[in-house]
C-alpha cells in the first residue's frame, strides 16, 4: 500500500461544468507524493454545520510537476455543493492516498473503459497512464444527455479512441452504453473493461464481461465514514457472501470477485 | 512537566488518559501513517466475538447533523483469527495499550472470548460491550437489565482475571442503577457512552437510510448526553468511569475529566481527524499547565 498523508491543499480553481458538476483544482504545499489512477481522497468540507464526516471523491487527474491534483465533482447533496462555493486560495484538509489503484497490467493491451456520468472522473488518470505503457486505449462514455456529458473534450485532445451514448440521442449513439456496438459486435476485440459509473450500469456491463469471458474491472462508491479500514460502514457483499470493505480493499474491484 | 499517567486499577496503568474508541479506531495500525498511535495511553481494537461475524447489510451508515449512525453489526473474524493474526502486529506498540472490546450474544460466548484474551500477555484489559442482544432472552440487550448486567459481568469476571472495563449504553431508564450492578458484580472500571438507538429516513424515497432501519448515533451531537451521564456515574460508583460520546477536540475531554472521568475514549471524531488523538493529549497536558493543576485533581473538579 502507498504511504497516505493528511494534507491542507490550496484550492487553485473551481469550474463549474453545466449545472451538476465542477472541476475542483488543489495544490499541495510542497510537492505530491505517488498515487495511482483510481485512488480516491477523502475531502474535509469546511466550515459546515450540516456536514459531518468527509466526503470520498475518485481523484481525476494529477501533475507530479506542477503539484497539481484535479477533482471532478457531482453536486450530489448538502457537502458536495458547498464544497462548490469554496473560494481560490482557501485551504481543503485531504486525506489521501485511499484504496487501491486500477490494475494496468491486468487490462491487456486493448482496454475499453467505461464512465456513466460523473463515473467518468477516474478513467482520464487511468486512460493517460495505460497509454504512457503503451496499450491501445478505448473509451465509452455514457450519459442522459449531452449536458451530462462530462470529459469528452479531455478525452478527444489524447489519442484514445473515444465513443459517446446518451439516453436521450443528444450525442453519439442513442441508449446506454450496453447498446453501443463496442458492447456487442465489436466485444471481443477487448482485452478486458473498466468500468465506473451508476451501479445498474456497472452490473450490466460485469454481466455481458462475464458471459464473454472478458476480465472486468468496477471501481464502486459505497458511502463511507472513514475510509481506511477502520469503520467498516463502506462493505459490499462478495460472490462467497463475505462482505468486503471499499475504502481498503477496492475501491476498484475484479468484477468476478462481487455479488451482483 | 506534567505527569499524565492514570493507574485505572488492577494493573491497567497508562501513560496518559487519552484512549481511542472501539470500532473507530480498526486495530490502531490503519491509523499509523496518519498519526503517532503509541502516543495514545490506550487504543480500543474493533469489538471482537467468539465466532466470526459478517455484520449487516450495506448501507451501515447515515450521515445527520454532527453526527452518524452506524449499523456495522460487529462485523469482525473472530476471537481466535484476533489472537492468531491481528495480536503479535501490535507488538509495535511499546507505550499506547491495546485494549480488546469483547462482544457476546450469550453469556457462554463472552466468558469464552475473555478466557482466550487473558492468555495474552500484551493485553492488561478488555472492554466489555454488554449493549449486545441477548439471543437466549429475547434479543434484550444485556446492558439495559441491572441484572442481567451483573450476571454477564460476575461471570466473565470469574474466567477473565485482569482489568475489566465495562462499556454501558445510555439506551436505559437510569445508567446509574446498570453502572452500580456491574461495578458490585466486580467490574474494575466504566466506560460510557455506547452509541444512541436512533434511526434516519430519507424523506423523498420514504425509506429508512439503514438496512436495519434503526442503528447507533455518535459524534458530536451526543456529547452533553453523554457528559451528563458520566458525571451522573462518577458521582455513584468508586471504580473509575471512562468518558466517551462525542469527543472532537482536548477541551471537549477536559469537561468529560472536569465531570468525573478518569479517562477519556475518542470515537467518531477518529473518521474526521485521524491525529486527533494526539492533539488531545497535547491539549489536556497543555491546559494541566497553563491551570497548574494535576490530572487527578482536575478530575471532578465541577464547580457548582
Amino acid at each position: 500500500m502507498l504511504k497516505r498523508f493528511q494534507t491542507d491543499f490550496k484550492v487553485v480553481a473551481v469550474e463549474n461544468i453545466g449545472d451538476y458538476y465542477y472541476m475542483l483544482s488543489l495544490k499541495h504545499p510542497e510537492k505530491l507524493p505517488v498515487m495511482l489512477p483510481g485512488q480516491f481522497v477523502q475531502v474535509q468540507i469546511p466550515d459546515s454545520a450540516n456536514t459531518y464526516l468527509r466526503r470520498p471523491i475518485s481523484i481525476h487527474d494529477f501533475d507530479y510537476s506542477a503539484g497539481l491534483m484535479h477533482l471532478l465533482i457531482r453536486k450530489a447533496g448538502h457537502g458536495t455543493k458547498l464544497l462548490s462555493t469554496i473560494a481560490v486560495g482557501e485551504s481543503v484538509n485531504i486525506l489521501y492516498p485511499l484504496g487501491n489503484g486500477f490494475d494496468i497490467q491486468g487490462m491487456g493491451n486493448r482496454p475499453l473503459l467505461i464512465g456513466g456520468g460523473v463515473g467518468v472522473a477516474p478513467l482520464y488518470a487511468l486512460a493517460k497512464e495505460a497509454q504512457s505503457q503503451q496499450k491501445e486505449v478505448y473509451a465509452l462514455l455514457g450519459a442522459r444527455s449531452s449536458k451530462d456529458l462530462l470529459c469528452l473534450d479531455k478525452f478527444e485532445k489524447t489519442t484514445v479512441k473515444t465513443e459517446v451514448t446518451t439516453e436521450d440521442g443528444s450525442l453519439g449513439t442513442k441508449g446506454m452504453v450496453t447498446n453501443h456496438v463496442y458492447m456487442n459486435d465489436m466485444l471481443s476485440m477487448f482485452t478486458s473493461l473498466v468500468v465506473c459509473g451508476p451501479m445498474p450500469m456497472m452490473r450490466a456491463v460485469a454481466s455481458i464481461a462475464e458471459k464473454a469471458g472478458i476480465p472486468c474491472q468496477v471501481s464502486l462508491e459505497n458511502k463511507m465514514a472513514c475510509g481506511i479500514g477502520a469503520c467498516l460502514c463502506c462493505v459490499t457483499e462478495d460472490k462467497d457472501g463475505h462482505n468486503k470493505c471499499v475504502c481498503t480493499e477496492g475501491p476498484v474491484f475484479d468484477s468476478k470477485e462481487l455479488k451482483w | 512537566m506534567v505527569n499524565m499517567n492514570i493507574n485505572l486499577g488492577n494493573g491497567l496503568r497508562l501513560a496518559n488518559p487519552v484512549m481511542t474508541a472501539s470500532g473507530t479506531f480498526g486495530y490502531g495500525y490503519e491509523y499509523d501513517d496518519f498519526t503517532d498511535v503509541d502516543k495514545l495511553g490506550a487504543f480500543i481494537v474493533k469489538g471482537t466475538t467468539l465466532n466470526p461475524r459478517e455484520g449487516n447489510a450495506y448501507p451501515r451508515l447515515a450521515e445527520v447533523r454532527q453526527g452518524m449512525i452506524n449499523a456495522v453489526g460487529l462485523q469482525n473474524k473472530g476471537v481466535d483469527y484476533f489472537c492468531k493474526n491481528i495480536y503479535p502486529k501490535l507488538s509495535k506498540y511499546t507505550h499506547s495499550q491495546p485494549i480488546v472490546n469483547v462482544s457476546g450474544s450469550c453469556i457462554e460466548d463472552y466468558v469464552e472470548a475473555a478466557k482466550r484474551i487473558a492468555e495474552l500477555s500484551g493485553i492488561n484489559a478488555i472492554e466489555l460491550n454488554i449493549s449486545c442482544p441477548n439471543v437466549k432472552h429475547g434479543g434484550m440487550s444485556f446492558g439495559t437489565i441491572p441484572e442481567m448486567a451483573a450476571k454477564v459481568v460476575s461471570e466473565v469476571r470469574r474466567a477473565y482475571p485482569k482489568h475489566l472495563m465495562v462499556k454501558l449504553t445510555p439506551n436505559v431508564t437510569s445508567i446509574v442503577d446498570i453502572a452500580k450492578a456491574v461495578s458490585d458484580a466486580g467490574a474494575d472500571s466504566v466506560s460510557l457512552i455506547n452509541t444512541l438507538l436512533s434511526m434516519a429516513i430519507n424523506a423523498e424515497t420514504r425509506r429508512p437510510l439503514l438496512s436495519t432501519i434503526t442503528g447507533g448515533l455518535s459524534g458530536a451531537c451526543v456529547k452533553p448526553i453523554a457528559l451528563r451521564m458520566v458525571w451522573q456515574v462518577a458521582n455513584a460508583v468508586k471504580i473509575p468511569v471512562v468518558g466517551l460520546g462525542g469527543i472532537s477536540n482536548a477541551t471537549d475531554a477536559i469537561e468529560f475529566i472536569i465531570a468525573g472521568a478518569s479517562a477519556i475514549q475518542i470515537g467518531t471524531a477518529n473518521f474526521i481527524n485521524p491525529n486527533v488523538g494526539n492533539e488531545v493529549v497535547d491539549g489536556i497536558e497543555n491546559y494541566l499547565s497553563r491551570h497548574n493543576l494535576t490530572l487527578e485533581e482536575l478530575r471532578g473538579s465541577l464547580i457548582i
